[in-house]
């Protein structure tokens, strides 16, 4: 059988689209609060960065980063093709570069907290 | 070549910047597309609020300030109402995307796709509880 790259590919993006789906509205919703001024209490320096500065936390924050980061790139590729640009190996190209630029910058960050 | 062609194939004429246009499903196909752009910018603006709490509490001060520009909420307000979208439609398919199988039988639709609303709806309180919302 011929070998593939598209489980691995498929298998973000429908991971990517559970999570997003699962936790995104939320997420939304708190930093929603924030900008109308009822600012949750999470969102305190001390403890949103004690929350990034456990083990668990970054892991909850990387993966929630890291999948939504590729599952939109994915998908924002397809709709460009959708509607009508059709370069789309130099849109791939631009996306997964973004994708993958974002994914280097949330380590880097998550090691610095 | 192809200056005498002898044949005439038929060419159907697909305009490829408003397709979508000729039927409501390929509008609701479209619909749940754009939700990608939403949740793109968003995930940016998530990346630059851990750049920001990774640079010190006056950077995650300010960016938590400028969360509150009139450009801001609404986009937000857009934002929630597309990554709503994108929930519905996707928790919608997760029956003929997550077929679950025991033994010779397929759960039901509703049963699949329920499940993943009950863990939506217990999950999002969770956090917001979490969060010190309620």
């Amino acid at each position: 059988m011929a070998k593939s790259n598209k489980p691995i590919i498929w298998g973000t993006f429908a991971a990517g689209g559970e999570i997003v789906s699962l936790v995104m509205p939320v997420i939304i919703l708190l930093t929603l609060l924030a900008a109308t001024g009822h600012v949750p209490t999470v969102f305190s320096y001390e403890t949103m960065h004690a929350f990034a500065a456990g083990w668990f936390g970054k892991l909850v924050l990387f993966v929630i980063l890291f999948l939504s980061l590729w599952s939109q790139a994915h998908r924002l590729r397809i709709t460009c093709f959708d509607f009508g640009l059709r370069a789309d190996t130099l849109v791939a190209i631009v996306m997964y570069v973004l994708a993958a630029a974002g994914s280097i910058a949330t380590v880097v960050f998550l090691a610095r907290i | 070549m192809g200056e005498k062609m002898s044949r005439r194939p038929y060419v159907r004429e697909v305009p490829p910047t408003s397709w979508y246009f000729r039927m409501p499903r390929y509008m609701r196909y479209m619909a749940r597309e754009v939700t990608s752009i939403f949740i793109g910018i968003y995930t940016a603006l998530l990346l630059c609020g851990l750049a920001n709490l990774s640079a010190g509490p006056e950077k995650w001060d300010s960016f938590i300030k400028s969360l509150q520009a009139p450009s801001s909420v609404i986009f937000h307000w857009l934002a929630l109402a597309f990554a709503l979208y994108n929930s519905f439609t996707w928790f919608n398919v997760a029956p003929k995307a997550l077929p679950l199988q025991f033994g010779e039988e397929l759960a039901p639709d509703s049963v699949v796709a329920g499940g993943h609303y009950v863990i939506w709806v217990l999950l999002s309180i969770f956090i917001l509880f979490w969060a010190g919302v309620f």
